[in-house]
């Protein structure tokens, strides 16, 4: 992972060029280079990703074993959360709340974006960097600041936010400290996603390759452009959302609360005329396109990683890319589905169910192309291909259940139950989560110049996919008798539920020992980055540019700035003396 | 390890990088401001009765600092042209201006809000007072981040015009995109606020 | 406007602009006395809005054309800018319209 300047030529020198050597603090804390800002999102989003997996694996001791005392670590987490070892229900809360922030806004985004955006995109555009060095570190502090900021929430009185990740009014505006730290630290999230959106759209459009033009890029490439318009529009709505939280919080506004409230037996003294819709509306403006960008960068990393082992082109690619802008476009206009039961007339939700019908289109379009792609393919299952696989059913899984809760008649009864919760996590955990993993192993040979461990590599996969569906897909038969989402005991006090108990248990010990199979992968990440084998360049025999830069490339990436002669997936061309042509070869 | 397209264009697109970025910023803004504009229609129609601006507002203060901020706009831009006609102590006059003109525009602000507290209107009062304050609010941090940027360009950041005049005159425009968009904003915020 | 052509052959281009950005001024001046002598009628509000927001509109127009030269700008600028109005106009109109209230303005 050494980044050492090295002499560049071939990009246009308008002004003076300067070597000198960089001081540690420049070079790899504040660095400009998007190699070692994509490694430190993806690093830091990795320790995101297990700290909010260990929240989870806390609640599901509760889910499994409600009022039950957790043996020893129930004895560390103190008394105003844990007495005896038994779990409060503000504390079953504050997980919930913290895991889904953390998870999405700390955990899949920056990994998926920030991190393999960062690192692969411009090399796979031939660029020496980002259009705007410098915001990219600034996005990166940006992130770090609000991730240290979500962490520092645990530690003010009355813990973290506890009002869901979808922190609705007018509980959050009545909630304790920590829902204020959450709304600094969203501003924090935002900002770094903001400047990261302005950077990769300007990169991707103005810094591509002599010949790269836009049909030629890899679907990586569209995904991550695509995800950066969305991050860019849908975000601000609400960090002024966030901001309006604030103030009915800290300023005594009323914009989300309504008159007439009464907590606690006690009149708020607010002067009222707010609507809590507000908040729902502004949130879900962004968190609707907020799942697109968790899961398009996924179907970015796959397409890749299927086009390189089935040794073939992507079948479909002009369809796929007229989907994803054709999805980024509709992801704008469906938002009120997860608010169906909200009392909005008819014709609006008329509306809204269309649009979310509508949407379906183009992802199913994508995922039957990749699905072909595989059709006659000289398939490799290498550790990455066997990854790349698995999340097409899963996302198609997670689609498919997404279908009744898109149809308002059908969310009446499914509406914020466990159906939901096992609805998008199928498409986010086995879907987007597995992607991830793929393109680590798909990519490390890149960054580092070795290649992780294969053995290690089958175990985690076949362990991480088996528990998966263990956790999740018990969720749907929860959520279809009917047992609400959010419920501290996990519907433990209700008749009705008796009878599907049991499948919290099932859930719970899938979560666990999918804890223990990524032991397999943590060990194997960092022992392969010193003791792994070396590669060379190009290990997978991979068309796209990145591939054709040093493992790992220098600073500036290129010694001559790369020129596209064709397609991005040429495979298999008959005549060839090889069976693929790299992208930029002459 | 050079940029391209920092200050040559880029032939298909016939754009520089600064400008795209500048462009996709200001967009979104767009939706920044959109959020509480649309806010703002949400809570005034599901309120029994809405305030007219004028009941409540000072008209004549606020017109006064529309003429302040459209002039700061034409300003700016002189200012710009003057660097398009390598007048650098004209863009240094007209950039003084612009940062002047934006100061006036806070003193005024700051008279308003004040005698906004001092009548005992605060953003906890009513929501045309919350939806007022929370606008101009984040307007006129806009307008403090506008000023900072373009007193950048006129003090230290100046020394650019020696060394790479192209770049220097490409960065006074971009940040003269943002500050016509925050008087583009006030454009609007005005009569919605003031005068409805 | 900012390439590498050299700045003399743009000093006759400049003195045009600068012209119209005087005009402009005049007008959006014009524009804002108009806008506040309407507001001094008390028109009933449906009527006003319109009217302010169409003034509004104007002077926005002009400012973006001319002061920020949106009228002769690259077609992708104006790709990245017609995407953001659609999802503004989005923004600003579904809201309102789930509500029973969102077909009228008090």
């Amino acid at each position: 992972m050494s980044t050492e300047p090295a002499a560049h030529h071939g990009a246009h020198v308008t002004h003076e060029v300067h070597h000198e050597e960089l001081g540690f603090l420049w070079k790899y804390v504040f660095s400009t280079d998007h190699k070692v800002i994509g490694i430190q999102y993806a690093i830091t989003a990795l320790v995101f990703l297990f700290f909010g997996f260990s929240l989870m694996m806390l609640m599901r001791w509760q889910l499994a074993y409600p009022g039950a005392a957790l043996p020893l670590i129930g004895g560390l987490l103190g008394d105003s959360r844990m007495p005896g070892g038994t779990m409060l229900p503000e504390f079953y809360n504050e997980l919930g709340a913290m895991h889904g922030t953390i998870m999405v806004f700390l955990g899949v985004v920056p990994l998926a974006v920030g991190g393999f955006g960062n690192f692969v995109l411009p090399l796979q555009i031939g660029a020496p960097d980002m259009a705007f060095p410098r915001l990219n570190m600034l996005s990166y502090w940006s992130f770090f600041l609000g991730g240290v900021t979500m962490l520092a929430s645990f530690f003010v009185p009355g813990g973290a936010a506890q009002s869901g990740w979808t922190s609705y009014a007018p509980l959050s505006i009545i909630a304790g400290t920590g829902q204020t730290w959450w709304l600094i630290g969203m501003i924090f999230l935002i900002t770094s996603s903001l400047l990261g959106a302005i950077n990769f759209i300007t990169t991707t459009i103005q810094l591509r390759a002599k010949g790269l033009s836009f049909m030629r890029f890899p679907f990586f490439v569209w995904a991550q452009f695509v995800t950066a318009f969305l991050l860019l529009l849908a975000f601000p709505p609400l960090e002024a959302a966030s901001v309006m939280q604030l103030m009915d919080r800290v300023a005594g506004t009323s914009f989300f609360l309504p008159s007439g409230l009464v907590v606690s037996g006690q009149a708020l003294t607010n002067a009222g005329g707010g609507n809590p819709l507000l908040w729902q509306h502004l949130f879900w403006f962004l968190a609707h396109p907020e799942v697109y960008v968790l899961i398009l960068p996924a179907m970015g990393i796959v397409a890749e990683i299927i086009a390189n082992n089935t040794r073939k082109p992507l079948w479909g690619y002009r369809s796929m890319v007229y989907s994803l802008v054709f999805l980024g476009f509709m992801s704008f206009i469906v938002w009120a589905h997860h608010m169906f039961m909200t009392g909005m007339g008819t014709a609006m939700a008329a509306f809204f169910q269309t649009t979310t019908m509508i949407i379906s289109i183009p992802s199913v379009v994508i995922l039957t192309a990749l699905i072909i792609s595989l059709w006659g393919g000289s398939i490799r299952f290498n550790t990455p291909m066997l990854f790349a696989t698995a999340f097409l059913p899963m996302f198609g899984i997670g689609g498919l259940t997404g279908l009744p809760l898109g149809l308002n008649v059908t969310d009446i009864p499914l509406h914020d139950t466990y159906y939901v919760i096992g609805h998008f996590h199928y498409v986010v955990a086995p879907g987007t989560i597995l992607a991830l993993f793929a393109g680590i192993y798909y990519w490390f040979p890149k960054a580092t110049g070795r290649k992780m461990n294969e053995t290690l590599g089958k175990i985690h996969f076949w362990g991480s996919f088996v528990c998966m569906n263990v956790i999740f897909m018990p969720m749907f038969w929860l959520g279809m008798a009917g047992v609400s989402r959010r419920l501290y005991d996990g519907g433990a006090s209700y008749n009705f539920a008796q009878p599907v108990m049991h499948l919290h248990v099932i859930s719970s010990w899938g979560a666990w020992i999918m804890a223990i199979f990524q032991l397999a992968f943590i060990f194997n990440f960092f022992w392969s980055i010193w003791k792994g084998a070396k590669t060379s360049d190009n290990p997978w025999d991979a068309t796209t540019i990145e591939w054709a830069a040093p493992s790992p490339p220098p600073h500036g990436n290129f010694i001559h700035l790369p020129q596209a002669y064709r397609g991005p997936y040429e495979y298999s061309v008959p005549g060839a003396t090889r069976d693929f042509v790299p992208q930029c070869e002459a | 390890m050079d940029i391209p397209y920092t200050v040559e264009v880029r032939q298909d697109t016939g754009l520089i990088n600064g400008k795209i970025g500048i462009w996709l910023f200001l967009a979104s803004e767009v939706m920044l401001f959109g959020a509480l504009f649309a806010s703002y229609i949400l809570i005034r129609t599901g309120s029994q009765s809405w305030p007219r601006g004028d009941t409540i507002l000072n008209v004549p203060l606020a017109t006064i600092n529309t003429i302040v901020l459209i002039t700061s706009s034409v300003t700016m831009v002189m200012a710009w042209a003057s660097l398009m006609r390598r007048r650098f102590e004209t863009f240094r006059l007209y950039m003084g201006g612009t940062i002047l003109l934006g100061l006036v525009f806070l003193i005024i602000k700051f008279f308003e809000y004040s005698h906004k507290f001092e009548t005992g209107l605060y953003p906890s009062t009513n929501n045309f007072l919350a939806i007022y304050f929370t606008l101009t609010g984040l307007h006129g941090l806009h307008v403090i981040g506008g000023m900072a940027v373009n007193a950048y360009f006129w003090g230290p950041g100046a020394k650019l015009w020696k060394t790479n005049p192209e770049w220097f005159t490409n960065r006074v425009e971009h940040s003269g995109l943002f500050w016509h968009f925050v008087d583009l904003v006030w454009i609007f915020l005005f009569p919605t606020l003031y005068l409805l | 406007m900012s390439d590498t052509v050299e700045h003399v052959d743009h000093a006759v281009d400049i003195d045009r602009h600068v012209r119209i950005y005087i005009t402009v001024f005049v007008a959006l001046m014009a524009l804002t006395i108009i806008t506040v002598a309407i507001s001094r009628l008390h028109l009933p509000v449906p009527i006003a809005v319109t009217v302010a927001l169409l003034v509004a509109t104007v002077k926005g127009t002009l400012v973006a054309c001319y002061f920020m030269h949106l009228i002769s700008e690259k077609k992708l600028i104006y790709a990245v800018l017609g995407v953001t109005v659609a999802f503004f106009v989005v923004l600003l109109a579904l809201p309102v319209l789930t509500t029973s209230n969102g077909y009228w303005i008090h």
